[in-house]
């Protein structure tokens, strides 16, 4: 195992919201089976004052795990130092079999983390809770998830020895592996173009489209939007987008934009992108509990604000490609 | 116009010492006038009030207000209810030391998030009313208790209340300044503000500005006039 | 709720929050001063050991990619005439652009009882009976440049020199210890036989190269140990971590203690505060707003002492040279080389760091904060 104080910090932080929603899940099963927001009677007025207890509880696991992703990425970049052949954030993940998985982990955790952020902030302004019960069966059913991201990056961190030579991005993602990745990789510029445009401004349409008439359809296409607009992006950053920041036709590698040799213009792309398709696949699933009376002018204006998000966070995202590309001295196409 | 229907209200529900303080009250508080509630000490006045005010959720009955029924709301609704429409006086009266008199008066309205400058010429105005506008930057523990209780007023009113409680209004109070207050409570009542109070003080409860006296006797109410 | 209804309401919570905390004074700066100094702390070894890394890297950039020693019975031993010129015939090595001889050694100074580093560098000309030193001797022999000074060498014999320069500051870390001297002296000084070198630097221009030379070079020369600069980087970085990781280890109950202290400040609220929040409830705060008027008070309060535990362990660790942390990180050399670390700040590490300490007082007072705002509302008006 490699004893580094960000190692340490993202096992703490993981042990310590499996800790938490552990503590929690007794009152989530009591919850489901107790809630009755119509009685005064003292046991539930008892839930009512522990849901402001578990909801800032869990609302703070979220936000740690949220926070605990950017470290997990940023962390492993800094790693790549230690191990030969590492040259990014892909040497170090490849140092054992647990490294990617951890990382596809904590993103799904993200996700998770920001749709249940979500669910929570309509619920709890909704007069009668109804969405409580999901909301805490939701934290039941997540707790395995929380288990398993803690269980790959321990034995990812435990398994880490600097002595091993891994394989890094020019590998992974070279146009001959046979790896999803590197099939996308190996995508011709022009179609990759045109489907990475399309598919961005297919999910900024539409979220704007929802911003404007927030009612059911125009929300399940932004959440179907962000999703297919989260795709076409990562595809796009592997095929073509990264050959114009690093200037080279060759090196398709979606993590070594995030090194300080690039000015950490990964960020850039990342932040806004994953804001954005957190934001409007959040606002698809709101819009399934639309037909609830309490819950449908609130689901309105949530599902249009987060609607609003995805297309800033996209447009950015967007903005900030095409300036990359721009600037580069790179011809793919002529 | 606030009815309740069957109310009761249990403390301790399902332990050894439960306690019902309220067995079955049904009553209707008419809109834009007094109402006094008086009772012995224990009688479950308080815990009326808590419950007309939205303080507190009744265990069992129905709580109407303006036609809305809000018995089942939890608290986080039953409190922008509150805040609306409700104004408090308490017997102690429950000012935040360290704090002048304008931001006391000011604090209901926070949780609003109206600009500061207006609720401050709000408070203004208010202070300027009950005639303390020259200790408006007092810190309130330097004030008496006349003037604290004055303070206490004006808090109440900064959200611009329907209705206001007030619990005990006169019990820390010598009869010099209950007149007094009594004299404000009569100003309130023509500006058309509903008003619900207990007291055992007959000063209060026998003076013309109270149009209906509710009388409670462990936990029911024994006559209403 | 508008945006500018949200923001005038957060404003007003943080302006009553601050007011209460101006009014508890003495409790506050209490939990202030523990929390700064658990920052103060924690960035300092966390800042230290940074430094230290760079530093290292930065020295070892500009060594040489391979530098061979040879081997006999498993001991480092010198390397024997011809040896060098053995390597460039016998050897076909691709992609090595230049390959030297080195020589250096240690010398045990008895007067101040420590460990200076000769060599003889090759790309410096030092006239004979010169010698150009490190910082740490100027200091330690009190040494300037035009001073003679005398080494009692192995063999007895005196040795004068006369100083010629003393080496600037940057880098200390490696330079401050050395005693540069022409090649000749350094053979006399050591009675180092003729025609013999310390070990052999080879430089290679790529850097994918570097391990076929190494492997080619264990191959043909099965007596030679070759070092890779990128091995010794690596290793140094690990150590570097494991010093840190291990401070952090033993400061974890640090951490504990305080998140038990938070947790106890923040449940052993005063009467006064039970009252005031019990208030606030009772006209018209809810729950959530105490709540989040308790967190702008925890944000407040960890933003201040981050920033002024941070700023402390800066001034600390970058000029006072950290004082108190530098015998547990440092180590290695007897006469501590007194360097004044390159600036540095890094995002993941200060990630890091307040992951560290606002995560666990934020754990820490979840519960008491939640007991204090779910006071009910009508509790005011039975006292
Ligand atoms: N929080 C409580 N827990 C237990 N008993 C209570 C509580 N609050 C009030 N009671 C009881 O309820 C009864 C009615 O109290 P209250 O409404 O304050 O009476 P009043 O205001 O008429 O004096 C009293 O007997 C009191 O002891
Ligand atoms: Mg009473």
């Amino acid at each position: 195992m490699i004893f580094q104080p960000a190692i340490i910090a993202l096992l703490l932080a993981a042990g310590i919201s499996l800790f938490m929603l552990l503590a929690a899940a007794p009152f989530a099963v009591r919850v489901i089976r107790h809630w009755d927001v119509a009685s005064g009677s003292e046991r539930q007025l008892q839930l009512e004052r522990l849901t402001y207890l578990f909801s800032t509880l869990v609302a703070f696991v979220c936000l740690v795990q949220i926070l605990a992703a950017l470290l997990f990425v940023f962390n492993a970049d800094k790693m790549s130092v230690m191990f030969v052949g590492a040259m990014c954030a892909v040497g170090a993940l490849n140092v054992n079999a647990f490294g990617f998985p951890a990382l596809y982990a904590q993103l799904a955790l993200f996700f998770l983390a920001t749709l249940w952020l979500a669910i929570n902030h309509v619920d709890s302004r909704a007069r009668d809770y109804p969405l409580v019960r999901l909301k805490y069966g939701l934290l039941l059913a997540a707790i395995p998830l929380f288990a398993l991201s803690l269980y790959l990056q321990l034995q990812y961190f435990l398994g880490l020895k600097a002595d091993v030579i891994t394989s890094c991005c020019g590998s992974m993602f070279s146009e001959q592996a046979s790896t999803l990745a590197s099939e996308v990789s190996a995508l011709p510029p022009k179609p990759a173009l045109i489907g990475f445009y399309g598919g961005l401004c297919a999910a900024i349409g539409i979220s704007i489209w929802h911003w404007l008439r927030p009612r059911d359809g125009s929300g399940y296409l932004t959440g179907i939007g962000a999703l297919a607009g989260f795709g076409a992006a990562l595809a796009g950053i592997l095929a073509f987008v990264s050959l114009y920041i690093y200037e080279h036709p060759h090196h398709h590698c979606p993590f070594c934009i995030l090194k300080p040799d690039y000015a950490y213009q990964g960020y850039w792309l990342y932040i806004p992108l994953f804001t954005g398709a957190a934001a409007g696949m959040s606002a698809g699933v709101l819009r399934l509990f639309s037909r609830r009376p309490t819950l449908a002018p609130i689901i309105n204006i949530t599902s249009r604000a987060l609607a609003g998000v995805a297309a800033v966070g996209f447009g950015l995202f967007l903005a900030v490609a095409t300036l990359m590309i721009w600037r580069s001295n790179l011809i793919l196409l002529d | 116009m606030i009815e309740l229907t069957g109310i009761r209200k249990a403390f301790n529900q399902g332990r050894h010492n439960e306690y019902w303080a309220l067995s079955g009250i049904d009553l209707a508080i008419p809109d834009q006038r007094v109402t006094a509630l008086r009772g012995p000490s224990g009688s479950g006045k308080t815990t009326l009030l808590t419950i007309l005010g939205c303080l507190a959720r009744p265990t069992e009955g129905r709580v109407r207000l303006k036609d809305e029924d809000i018995s089942g709301l939890p608290e986080r609704f039953l409190t922008e209810i509150r805040r609306r429409t409700f104004g408090f006086i308490f017997q102690q009266f429950n000012l935040i030391r360290g704090l002048s008199a304008l931001e006391n008066i000011i604090l209901p309205a926070y949780p609003t998030g109206q600009p500061r400058q207006a609720l401050l010429e709000k408070a203004e105005a208010l202070l300027a009313g009950v005639d303390l506008g020259q200790r408006r930057d007092a810190q309130v523990e330097w004030l008496s208790g006349g003037e604290q209780q004055r303070v206490a007023i004006c808090r109440a009113l900064i959200n611009d209340p329907e209705i206001l409680i007030a619990d005990e209004p006169t019990a820390n109070l010598d009869t010099k300044l209950s007149k007094e207050f009594l004299g404000i409570l009569e100003k309130l009542a023509d500006q058309g503000r509903t008003i619900v109070l207990t007291s055992h003080d007959p000063l209060v409860v026998d003076s013309a500005v109270v149009d209906f006296v509710v009388t409670l006797r462990d936990g029911r109410i024994v006559d209403a006039k | 709720m508008p945006m500018k209804t949200w923001i005038e309401k957060q404003r007003h919570l943080i302006d009553f929050t601050l007011a209460s905390l101006a009014r508890r004074k003495a409790k506050n700066l209490g939990l202030l001063f523990i929390y700064t100094l658990l920052v103060f702390v924690l960035a300092s070894v966390a800042l230290y050991a940074h430094a230290l890394r760079t530093e290292a890297q930065k020295v070892l950039a500009s060594s040489p990619e391979i530098v061979l020693q040879r081997l006999v019975a498993g001991r480092h031993d010198l390397i024997p005439p011809g040896y060098l010129e053995q390597i460039g015939q016998n050897v076909r090595l691709r992609g090595v652009q230049k390959m030297e001889g080195r020589l250096w050694g240690y010398y045990y100074d008895s007067v101040v009882k420590a460990n200076y580093t000769f060599m003889a560098p090759r790309d410096m000309q030092i006239p004979r009976g010169e010698i150009i030193v490190g910082p740490a001797l100027e200091r330690s022999r009190g040494l300037a440049a035009g001073n003679g000074i005398s080494f009692r060498s192995y063999s007895g014999e005196l040795h004068t020199f006369i100083v010629a320069e003393v080496l600037p500051q940057t880098s200390e870390l490696v330079s401050a210890d050395l005693v540069l001297m022409h090649e000749e002296d350094f053979r006399a000084f050591f009675k180092y036989p003729e025609g013999h070198w310390t070990d052999i630097a080879m430089s290679v221009a790529n850097p994918q190269e570097v391990r076929n030379v190494a492997i080619k070079l264990l191959s043909t020369l099965p007596d030679s140990r070759p070092i890779l600069r990128d091995e010794v980087l690596r290793t140094y970085a690990s150590i570097f971590d494991w010093r840190e990781g291990l401070m952090l280890a033993l400061l974890s109950a640090a951490i504990l203690a305080f998140g038990i202290f938070a947790w106890e400040k923040a449940a052993g609220l005063s009467a006064e505060e039970r009252r005031e929040i019990g208030i606030l409830k009772a006209i018209g705060w809810e729950t959530g707003d105490v709540i989040k008027m308790k967190f702008w008070e925890g944000l407040l309060v960890s933003l201040l002492a981050f920033l002024l535990g941070y700023v402390a362990a800066y001034l600390h660790v970058f000029h006072l040279d950290a004082m108190i942390f530098e015998p547990v990180l440092k180590g290695w050399a007897v006469l501590y080389p007194r360097f004044t670390l390159p600036p540095h700040i890094d995002g993941l590490q200060i990630a890091t760091l307040f992951f560290f300490t606002v995560f666990p007082y934020t754990a820490a007072v979840l519960v008491p904060i939640w007991r204090a705002a779910t006071t009910d509302p009508d509790t005011v008006m039975r006292s």
